[in-house]
């Protein structure tokens, strides 16, 4: 396992840096800089910037210099917000999307896997129905749609809750439920036909016939064995849900992470750019190699490290 | 199966229970008897910084513009008026500037001096430093040469001649200089504070000293910028409102939600944006408020491609838009239809034009004699036009509805294409593109403003591939006339080129629109749509 | 009754034809027969089927009917709620909805289904290869498709619109190039699960090849969550077309399409909500058509749900 883990981890750091190494390049090719603006600025003085941020330097040096902050977890200053480094953009808004995305990634997880539970048990009657309809509108209807659509009903016709901000924990509702729709409903979907396949399956009826309880063999059989796609498909949920959404923080006002990997790529905001990237990737990488490891212990039959099965 | 139904039971309960919860009491705040003092606002989006140096955009001016205070400010009727200036004495040849400071602390107590004028704006031109509108400074003699590496900062023209004396001299008379000292890259910085500590404009605290009617007390980055009224300010008995918060929240629809709810006392420009749909609805209740400002929306044209190189067919694409209607039923902000370049705020005779609005006839006419002078036998032999915009709902509405117009008016088939921004501004930059819209928003309140990107082909923000010998020598001859009604003449002359020429399509001027409370009195929203909230008070 | 309660002139021998002893009473079903024939007994299914086949007529003849173009403006009649000369109510410019909803299902439905088509062949074959070969096969395959999946989409989308241009093909390359990612990552992990399953094992020891294991065991097993990811790709695209129109990737105005007509339609939710409600609705229409055919598809092809 010690061996596996290891491999795993240089195999991350590739990953990485070809991500890092592509990003940098696309980023570079992309038509303006960051000081192409409406209002045109004199040559004179975008020669002074680009000396001031080192992009008069060659390219593999500037390359190289990203690529050594980066090991040394130091981004360097933004284009756009001068007053901040892209550390502190991290470190300001990663807290409140990680809340956020935790929030809601508990709703979606439970009541995703509940949903897809009852379903499954009462397979083409009203319950399986009812929690299509639920799902179906769940991911036909987008975040930014559903996150006008709560804030309409509950913020602004029952003012149940705020329209928006970051202060209490009551603020986080209606984002947080904007941000679980379309993972809920697709959990929910995802656990109703594996929980159908895995009931179908011998060692249930053997422990149905052994006169275990539904609840039993529910939880202690079907759901372990149902739950795999849910855990394949919550590796890059969990990562881009905990660092963030763009849309959801710009139509509830929050400060989170999101709204960077966007507006930095509109502005062209390199140094941004390079950090948001490095910042999601690892989180990416980690939650992937987690569901990876998470496989063993669901089946202890899969069997990643060794090839040696298969051939 | 009967555990499966309590199962089903306990989740609708959990799903219930989930709502129920979350439904607190309301905390709405009542207003007693007394006015509020407090303000709460939205600027949309973090100020990129505070530094007035650096600052470039919109949004840190609107806050700067509260916290800082220049030589003049810009008064409720739109007049630059002393600040921290007392008193001014302006040269016969109007070239040299000779301010007296007044009496003023700094927030935390250091008197403000001329030092700390001169100080700041050598700074900004300081090539070192990597301040973006350094060029608004360039108007003061060797500004130019020291922010381009080609002179030394003591050849600058500026000079505290002792602590309550400025000396400022400039390149050409320029009979707008008094107005621009209170623009933001012409703000004082203390200089004390700044030498020691370079990086004081980062955040709140002890070292963010302001000299303004408010003060910075919080700064919660992406979130909220919390300002209290400066008790030392000079002018303290005129400031009523004791707090403003300004929240950061990009969304329109949320913004006018958090309005109608009670938590903004405003939204709208100039620091937020109304949703184009609510308009006619906010009009019709009537407390839609719309100010006339210094800013164009216009289409350039490629001068360089076929068949736009022809300026009779330039002409009848400007003469083939109905603008009434345009605002009448899509941009719907009031905005005035612009049949000139130089806005009415600035040459009040604009508002009529050089043309006449939605003028068909004559747009067919100017059609066939381009036809005739390209060599087409029709206007379906014309190649293609594309017509370009950048990513944005109410470009894409106004490009689909001139699209229309041209369509039904003359039969010119145009394609549409949305391209994003740095995109957008690269091809149009490269003359890649054959009709791009533009918008211009003026820096300051003289019609040069709007006619200097023409001046060349390859002048900035020109864009269109355009010059002209005679309009050069106009502005040439604007920059030395010292006689306001002469030099006002030329610049007219100089747009009327333009507008014979037409390598640029007005359609409209910019109005800003916006709700608020109104019991809210007294905020300036000035000309060229700078908000202050020094006067401001609730009823 | 009672056995001893049975009498023998209760019965009749009616003898026994030798032909018929050899008879089949039901006709033999291959596997798609069966499937086939348990897919049309499924109601939900077949309304499901209905709903897109109707959704597809309009699609095609809808904007023929209505007498309005999608394209011509008429800014006197902009806002109209929905009435007797204009269904659906019109735009912000005039334009009949009822016209543009279904222009834009030509395109939306189009788009979503060609969207899902792609990430299916992709993401089933990449995941199955990955999934089954294992070891470091998968592993390579797998941190490829976590690059794709780390580089910024929307500077990759900036880059191919700047060297591809605008078109449909453009448009379809940018929402496939990470879309399939999830599909292979749900395969490979059914697959690293199912082929330790005992019949793979026999079917591997009876020298079955591997493509006809993966053909015929492992994908029909991991159907389920194939067609449920299948189902997710169709909304997805529909509005990262949306999105990719709004950069300027996908369709020029004024062609419509139901994602573009929901998102302009939005910020009108409050003002004019038939805007958003019409192509809305017609999304989660053609959402649950897919759903519940997809339902009944997985149904029909289980050979163990067969009752």
């Amino acid at each position: 396992m010690l061996k596996y883990i290891v491999r795993r981890f240089l195999f991350m750091l590739l990953s990485l840096w070809v991500i890092i190494t592509a990003t940098f390049f696309l980023m570079r090719l992309a038509p303006g800089n960051p000081f192409t603006s409406e209002k045109k600025l004199p040559p004179e003085i975008e020669a002074n910037l680009n000396a001031f941020y080192g992009l008069d330097q060659p390219w593999y040096k500037q390359y190289w210099d990203y690529i050594t902050g980066i090991a040394s977890w130091d981004f360097g200053p933004s284009f756009k917000y001068k007053s901040q480094t892209v550390n502190d953009l991290i470190n300001s808004g990663f807290p409140v999307s990680l809340t956020l995305g935790l929030e809601a990634l508990f709703i979606a997880v439970s009541f995703g896997v509940l949903l897809g539970v009852i379903a499954a048990l009462f397979h083409n009657k009203w319950p399986d129905y009812g929690s299509m309809v639920i799902a179906v509108l769940g991911i036909s209807v987008p975040s930014f749609i559903m996150a006008t659509l709560l804030q309409y009903i509950f913020a602004m016709k029952l003012q149940i809750f705020p329209v928006a901000l970051w202060e209490s924990p009551k603020h986080t509702v209606l984002p947080a439920l904007a941000l679980a729709a379309t993972p809920l409903a697709y959990i929910a979907r995802l656990t109703r036909s594996s929980m159908l396949e895995v009931m179908a399956n011998d060692y249930i009826k053997t422990a149905k016939s052994k006169g275990l309880s539904q609840r039993a063999i529910t939880i202690k059989h079907a759901i372990r064995n149902a739950i795999l796609p849910v855990v394949s498909y919550l590796g890059p949920l969990t990562a881009s849900v905990i660092t963030g959404s763009v849309v959801i923080e710009q139509i509830f006002g929050i400060p989170g992470l999101g709204s960077h990997f966007v507006t930095s790529i509109q502005n062209r905001d390199y140094t941004v750019i390079m950090g948001m990237t490095s910042f999601y990737s690892i989180i990416l990488l980690v939650c992937i190699f987690l569901v990876d490891v998470a496989y063993g212990f669901i089946d202890p039959r899969i069997k990643l490290a060794g090839g040696k099965k298969g051939e | 199966m009967k555990k499966a139904k309590i199962l089903i039971f306990f989740s609708f309960i959990l799903i219930f229970s989930s709502f129920l919860a979350a439904c607190g009491g309301k905390d709405k705040d009542t207003a007693g008897g007394k006015a509020k003092t407090d303000l709460n606002i939205n600027i949309s989006t973090e100020p990129p910084t505070l530094h007035p140096g650096l600052a470039e955009d919109s949004t840190s001016g609107s806050v700067l513009r509260q916290i800082f205070e220049g030589l003049t400010r810009i008064n409720l009727d739109g007049e630059p008026e002393y600040a921290m200036a007392e008193d001014v004495q302006i040269s016969e040849d109007q070239k040299t500037y000779t301010f007296k400071i007044r009496d003023a602390k700094w927030s935390n107590g250091d008197p403000v001096t001329a030092h700390d004028f001169e100080y700041a704006w050598k700074w900004a031109l300081d090539p070192k430093n990597k301040s973006p509108y350094a060029y608004q400074l360039y108007y003061i003699e060797g500004a130019k040469e020291f922010n381009q590496n080609k002179g030394s900062a003591d050849d600058v023209g500026v000079k505290a001649l002792d602590d309550k004396t400025l000396e400022v001299k400039l390149v050409n008379p320029t009979p707008f200089f008094l107005e621009m000292t209170a623009f933001f890259t012409y703000l004082p910085i203390n200089s004390k504070v700044a030498k020691e500590n370079p990086d004081w404009a980062n955040d709140a605290g002890e070292d963010f000293t302001t000299n303004g009617p408010f003060k910075l007390v919080e700064w919660k980055h992406s979130e909220k910028i919390v300002l209290e009224k400066y008790e030392d300010y000079w002018d303290a008995d005129t400031v009523k409102l004791k707090k403003i918060t300004m929240v950061m929240v990009n969304d329109p629809n949320t913004e006018l939600t958090m309005f109608e709810n009670g938590e903004l006392d405003w939204a709208g420009h100039p620091t937020g944006k109304l949703e184009l749909d609510a308009l006619p609805i906010l009009k019709k209740e009537g407390r839609l408020h719309t100010q006339a400002i210094a800013g164009i929306y216009n289409y350039k044209v490629n001068t360089t491609v076929e068949p736009l190189n022809n300026k009779n067919i330039r002409k009848a694409l400007a003469l083939a838009i109905n603008r009434e209607e345009l605002i009448e039923n899509v941009t719907q902000g009031e905005q005035l239809p612009a049949m000139a370049i130089v806005p009415p705020t600035m040459i009040p005779e604009n508002e009529k034009g050089y043309f006449n609005d939605n003028d068909v006839e004559k747009a067919k006419e100017y059609l066939q004699k381009g036809l005739e002078e390209l060599g087409y036998k029709d206007v379906s032999e014309l190649p293609e036009i594309e017509l370009i915009y950048n990513t944005d709902e109410g470009h894409q509405k106004i490009a689909q509805a001139i699209q229309d117009m041209w369509r039904k008016n003359l039969g010119v088939e145009v394609t549409l294409n949305n391209k994003e921004w740095k995109v957008y501004l690269d091809d149009v930059s490269n003359l890649d593109y054959n009709i791009a819209r533009m918008g211009w928003l003026g820096d300051f309140n003289d019609p040069i403003n709007f006619l200097e990107m023409y001046y060349a082909a390859d002048t900035g923000n020109n864009d269109t591939g355009w010059e002209n010998k005679e309009f050069q020598a106009l502005l040439d001859q604007s920059q030395t006339e010292t006689d306001p009604d002469k030099r006002l003449e030329l610049l007219k002359q100089a747009e009327a080129i333009i507008m014979d020429e037409m390598p640029v399509i007005p359609i409209y001027f910019y109005t800003y629109n916006w709700v608020q409370n109104e019991n809210l009195k007294n905020v300036s929203v000035t000309g060229l749509g700078d908000i202050q909230f020094k006067w401001a008070y609730f009823e | 009754m009672y056995m001893d309660q049975l009498r023998k002139d209760d019965f009749e021998i009616v003898g026994v034809k030798i032909e018929d002893t050899e008879k089949i009473s039901q006709p033999s079903l291959s596997y798609w027969k069966d499937a086939l024939n348990r897919f049309r007994k499924n109601k939900l299914a077949m309304v499901g089927l209905v709903i897109l086949i109707l959704l597809i007529f309009m699609a095609i003849f809808g904007p023929l009917i209505s007498g309005y173009d999608y394209r011509t403006n008429d800014l006197a009649n902009k806002n109209l709620p929905p009435s007797a000369e204009h269904w659906f109510g019109t735009d912000e410019l005039g334009r009949d909805v009822f016209t543009r909803t279904w222009e834009g299902a030509r395109i939306s439905i189009f788009i979503g289904i060609a969207a899902a088509l792609i990430d299916l062949t992709i993401g089933v074959l990449w995941g199955g290869i990955a999934g089954y070969k294992g070891g470091r096969v998968d592993e390579i395959m797998m941190r490829i498709a976590d690059i794709l999946y780390g580089i910024p989409y929307l500077l990759v989308v900036i880059l191919l619109m700047v060297v591809f241009g605008q078109s449909v093909g453009t448009m379809i390359l940018a929402m496939t190039i990470t879309g399939w990612v999830n599909m292979a990552r749900i395969v490979r992990g059914q697959f690293l699960l199912l082929k330790e399953q005992e019949y793979v094992l026999a079917a591997r020891t009876l020298g079955a090849s591997t493509r006809r294991i993966m053909a015929k065991h492992l994908v029909p097993n991991a159907m389920g969550p194939i067609l449920v990811t299948m189902t997710l790709t169709i909304p997805s695209a529909i509005f990262t077309e949306a999105f990719l129109s709004f950069l300027g990737l996908g369709l020029n105005p004024p062609l419509a399409s139901w994602g573009t007509m929901a998102s302009d339609g939005l910020p009108a939710l409050r003002f004019y909500p038939w805007r958003l409600l019409f192509p809305a609705t017609f999304i989660c229409l053609t959402i649950f058509a897919f759903n519940v055919i997809g339902d009944g598809l997985r149904d029909a092809l289980d050979p163990r749900l067969r009752k």
